[in-house]
């Protein structure tokens, strides 16, 4: 593409999204860093708080603080509603058909967990097989790597190319007698590669295979339909989807969740206790063992509101123009090799740079104000199979600008410099 | 000058690009293994002992400017010191690039050339890459097995 061309995409996307607009609802947008002006590009790690979460957070603690399903009182019936409304926001959010399946938890890790002990307790053996791919997050390994170890199943990982894209074949192939799961990342933190998960559950669904969807870059960048995608389980994070840290959530299909044993005990989870025998309470507070993160709750239906407001389809474009943009500006800077260069990508992009360490990138483009992530990314399996000990990442939001990627892109032309 | 200049000095930049005692050394009376696993770093320290007096060290491994750096310059450092001294020598080191003395001419004056690690500490996130290969070297001088982990 030709600097005309670039610049008029710009222009484009500046028609028809106002993204100074936007970037007021973020305060902390507006600060300095080392006497830069900051560049936030490591939201694939966590993504900024606008101030209507922010808000929420503050106004549940002055108003409507106090335990949920307990109290007679109207402050307790206030905590009680808002954090029911929540769960009914996230459920319309990815179009779950009930909201008792829509589970609190506190992040997507801890859904992984979840799964793998709750569901891997009754329905995996010794022998069987569960199947991942070569591109997990370690969250959706190492929860498999112990289920596996504790009953003498087996893990198996259907291979990637390249371009960071999954072998269907290979996957096709691995399905056999013993699969009893599947557990597969929708959008990588690392390569950005959206996966084609319909294609993997119906495949698994024609063997009866339950499938388990890790959604936690994913929520944020799509459009997520539990029932199109008709997932067995998806999960994903508050954090990343604009809300606050220690609060995520787990869909699952209510047939699964109500076999499956609880996960915690405790209070909330329970319908009667005798020390003789307990009860467990239905869906979704079976698998809601204590006070939860209230106001964490409220300000991810806040968080929600937010981006619905926008509209998720005008970011989602937003963002695809420019990712596309960063990706143009990388593949021409000298010595830059791109991670990751899938058809189908949103919002991520990794790179390295050749004969300079990551976090050397790292280090000198944050004193230029941009904050990318370096390192592994919790996914040391795919830094082995690119041969590279670690990689630089970019990870866009809507809220940043084709300008900031210019910013960027003058920081590695700095890092080049020290370096030359 | 801009800040980022205090950390990457000409004589950093110049040890990453052309490290010294770089490679295994065959007669080594020791070695041992250390890696940063949120870098990615690893690196191998081989050391031949006279006595109680380091008489060769060499390193090889793959990492970050500022780990490559250190190791590199440790190793023009070690030759000819005593265990004892080389431990007081790590000491000394660990104060300065975790910013626990003041720099002055006199806290860094036998630090000799490894002064130029002042600047990391104002960068809390890159101690690690300066103290792996010290803590991998003092693994191995003391004859420990295990891999050396900075986490």
């Amino acid at each position: 593409m030709t600097a005309t061309n670039v610049a008029r995409g710009v222009d484009r996307a500046s028609a028809w999204f106002d993204v100074d607009k936007v970037r007021a609802d973020f305060p902390i947008l507006k600060q300095q860093i080392r006497g830069n002006p900051l560049v936030y590009f490591d939201n694939a790690a966590t993504s900024q708080k606008p101030q209507a979460v922010i808000d929420a957070i503050t106004r549940f603690y002055s108003t409507d603080n106090a335990n949920i399903h307990r109290g007679v009182h109207l402050l307790s019936q206030r905590a009680t509603a808002a954090y029911e409304a929540a769960r009914e926001k996230l459920q319309r959010f990815i179009n779950a058909p009930e909201s008792r399946e829509t589970i609190f938890v506190r992040s997507t890790t801890e859904a992984v967990n979840l799964v793998a002990r709750c569901y891997g307790a009754r329905h995996i053996g010794a022998g069987d097989e569960i199947i991942i791919s070569a591109m997990e997050h370690h969250s959706n390994i190492v929860p498999w790597q112990m289920l596996c170890e504790e009953k003498g199943a087996r893990l198996r990982i259907v291979p990637i190319t390249d371009r960071g894209e999954l072998i269907m074949e290979e996957y096709e192939r691995l399905l056999g007698p013993r699969t009893r799961f599947v557990s597969i990342v929708h959008l990588s933190n690392v390569l950005g590669t959206i996966n084609p998960v319909k294609e993997v559950i119906r495949l698994a669904h024609e063997r009866r295979v339950p499938v388990f969807v890790d959604g936690a870059q994913a929520a944020a960048h799509l459009r997520v339909d539990v029932q199109d995608l008709d997932c067995d389980f998806y999960a994903f994070s508050g954090h990343k989807l604009y809300g606050p840290s220690g609060i995520g959530v787990l869909y699952g299909k209510a047939r699964l969740l109500d076999e499956m044993p609880p996960y915690q005990g405790g209070g909330d989870m329970i319908s009667t206790v005798t020390f003789e025998k307990t009860k467990y309470n239905v869906l979704p507070y079976k698998y809601e063992a204590g006070t939860p993160n209230i106001a964490g709750a409220v300000a991810l239906g806040a968080a929600v509101d937010y981006l619905e407001t926008l509209g998720l389809e005008t970011v989602i474009r937003y963002e695809a123009e420019l990712l596309s943009y960063l990706m143009k500006r990388l593949a021409v800077v000298p010595g830059v090799r791109l991670i990751g260069t899938a058809n189908n990508k949103a919002s991520v992009q990794s790179f390295s740079i050749e004969g300079i360490h990551p976090h050397d990138i790292g280090t000198i483009v944050d004193e230029q104000g941009v904050a990318i992530r370096t390192g592994h990314h919790c996914a040391q399996p795919l830094m082995d199979f690119y041969r590279v000990p670690a990689t630089a990442r970019a990870s866009l939001s809507f809220y940043n600008t084709f300008e900031e990627v210019d910013v960027l892109i003058a920081a590695l032309h700095k890092v080049i410099e020290v370096f030359k | 000058m801009s800040y980022f200049n205090e950390l990457y000095q000409e004589v950093i930049l110049d040890h990453n690009k052309r490290p010294r005692n770089f490679g295994e050394l065959p007669e080594a009376d020791c070695q041992a293994d250390g890696n940063n696993p949120l870098c990615g770093d690893r690196l191998t320290v081989y050391l031949k002992i006279d006595g109680n007096t380091v008489t060769d060290v060499r390193f090889k491994g793959a990492g970050c400017a500022i780990s490559t750096a250190s190791a590199s310059i440790m190793t023009e450092t070690l030759k000819g010191k005593t265990a004892e001294e080389i431990e007081r020598m790590f000491r000394k080191f660990h104060a300065m690039v975790t910013g626990k003395t003041t720099p002055s001419a006199e806290a860094t004056a036998d630090l000799g050339k490894l002064a130029v690690f002042e600047g990391v500490s104002g960068y809390p996130v890159r101690v690690k890459c300066a103290t792996l290969p010290w803590h991998t070297m003092l693994a191995a001088l003391h004859h420990s097995d295990d891999t050396v982990s900075t986490e």
